[in-house]
């Protein structure tokens, strides 16, 4: 039960601040207990279903891709893939919801319910594209064998270069934009292909050249929520 | 008990969510690839426990452990807790009880996150057990720790995000330079996906609690960029703990040398 081992630290924080530093009992001990029951039994069966599903599928996608040698086509997928599953991610329609409120009280964009609504659409779709591009990107790179950190680095340029030039209240949004974009089922699916591409193509080492689509994920949606930013 | 209701809305929320997934991957697979299903059994059995563990981990969360970590963080953000009197500045060490909580939070939500434990399985494995998943999923851990005090700090003293940002570009830039080349892709992957489920609600909670309560800071500014900090920094840590592990397995043959020198000691 490797999965018991991975829920006791947050288990013990919470009874720790809980009964030492508050000092208030437990409220519902049995509802937790329940949940906690639940997240076990959960956690498990992801786990599980992960390497059963999830992590072969990518793969053997990933070497058919390359054996069909078709560029145009892997491309496309990667930025399905990359769309995909950004479009419809929660933590991202609750921050972009959250976004068109601080830009109405700015006054970047009128006072009312349908301005707020098309700037928070644009913003979902504009988070969308660049988690697509990013993956492209990736991909790309794997296929050429570019090192991972010149890229990265640059994007940090550009990054800093758009913090500057961009409207002061965007910036938090952006930077959380981020690290919000990748979902739990995005994250294996896409380090599958990533290391299943590595590994079809030949003079590629699956740990250097498989990782880091995910690092250009979190990337590029600070950088084109910026511009949004700029241009809206 | 979480009512049947409540199973009902998450699993469509769920689905709702794994749908487009399933759909590109289908339609590049049968109209792309044209390639039946190798294992199709397997893999589908694979996707329904997927499924059916996000709907119950989902559901166990809801229950248990954001209603209590939700109201915990508003109780060591609220004036009262830290001490504050109505009117008067509040130092920002008066928050020491916000600092600890944001770091084991940061950590035990982190150990938690089910991407994480996807990527360290997967990194554990092509590295050949060289890298483990354990050790890696501790050092991104504390990352997010790190990251998140430090971003509570941020809020408090109110400093702008991007001072810290850049000077965290800074510093994974250099390092990168150190770090053995084996780590630095997976390093800047796992700032991308310790983020998620577990830890965005609590970490949001914490955020805009304090954005709330501490005087002269507004929700809608202040109360973002904690996430941001959680990513940054398990990229640092998690080059950090490669370079240390490099550097003890090189350690021992120095000590082997140190001994031969000085055989008295033993």
């Amino acid at each position: 039960m490797s999965s018991a081992r991975d829920l006791l630290p947050i288990l013990f924080v919470i009874a720790f601040f809980q009964l030492a530093v508050l000092q208030q009992p437990i409220p519902d001990l049995f509802n937790l207990l329940i949940g906690v029951l639940f997240v076990l039994l959960g956690l498990t069966l992801f786990i599980q279903g992960l390497e059963m599903g999830l992590f072969p599928l990518g793969e053997s996608m990933a070497h058919a891709f390359a054996r069909k040698g078709s560029l145009l086509w892997l491309l496309l997928f990667a930025f399905a893939l990359g769309f995909g599953t950004t479009v419809a991610e929660p933590a991202l329609i609750a921050i972009a919801e959250e976004a068109a409120e601080v830009a109405s009280d700015a006054a970047f964009i009128g006072d009312t319910e349908a301005a707020r609504d098309s700037y928070a659409f644009g913003l979902r779709m504009t988070v969308a594209l660049s988690v697509g591009a990013a993956i492209v990107l990736g991909v790309f790179r794997i296929l050429k064998g570019w090192p991972v950190h010149y890229i990265i680095a640059g994007g940090y340029v550009v990054v800093v270069i758009m913090t500057a030039l961009a409207p002061e209240q965007i910036i938090g949004i952006a930077y959380d934009a981020g690290g919000v974009t990748t979902s739990t089922i995005t994250v294996p699916l896409v380090t599958a292909l990533g290391v299943g591409l590595a590994s079809s193509i030949k003079g590629r080492n699956p740990m250097v050249d498989g990782f880091g689509l995910i690092a250009f994920a979190s990337l590029t949606p600070m950088i084109f929520v910026m511009l949004y930013g700029i241009l809206i | 008990m979480p009512g049947f209701g409540e199973f009902l809305d998450v699993a469509l929320e769920t689905l709702r969510d794994v749908f487009p997934i399933v759909a590109i991957l289908l339609f590049f697979q049968f109209a792309i690839l044209r390639k039946p299903l190798p294992n199709a059994r397997k893999l589908l059995l694979g996707f329904v426990y997927v499924f059916a563990g996000l709907v119950l981990f989902l559901i166990g969360l809801e229950q248990a452990l954001f209603p209590i970590g939700k109201l915990m963080a508003s109780q060591f953000t609220a004036p009262e807790f830290v001490g504050a009197v109505p009117g008067e500045a509040v130092d920002w060490t008066d928050y020491y009880w916000v600092y600890a909580f944001a770091f084991a939070v940061g950590f035990g939500t982190t150990v938690a996150e089910p991407s994480l434990i996807a990527v360290a399985i997967k990194a554990g494995d092509l590295s050949g057990g060289a890298i483990s998943a354990w050790g890696l999923r501790v050092a991104v851990a504390v990352g997010v720790a790190v990251g998140i005090t430090l971003g509570v700090f941020r809020i408090i003293v109110g400093v702008p995000i991007q001072y810290f940002i850049i000077t965290g570009y800074v510093v994974v830039v250099v390092q990168t330079f150190f770090a053995p080349k084996l780590i630095v892709p997976l390093a800047y992957d796992s700032g991308g996906v310790t983020t998620s489920t577990v830890t965005v609600p609590l970490v949001a909670a914490l955020g805009l609690g304090l954005a709330e309560s501490v005087p002269g800071r507004s929700p809608l500014i202040d109360g973002f960029g904690l996430i941001a900090f959680a990513s940054l920094f398990p990229i640092m840590s998690v080059m950090a703990y490669a370079q240390l592990a490099e550097w003890r397995s090189k350690k021992p043959v120095a000590g082997e040398q140190k001994k031969e020198g000085i055989p008295h000691e033993i």
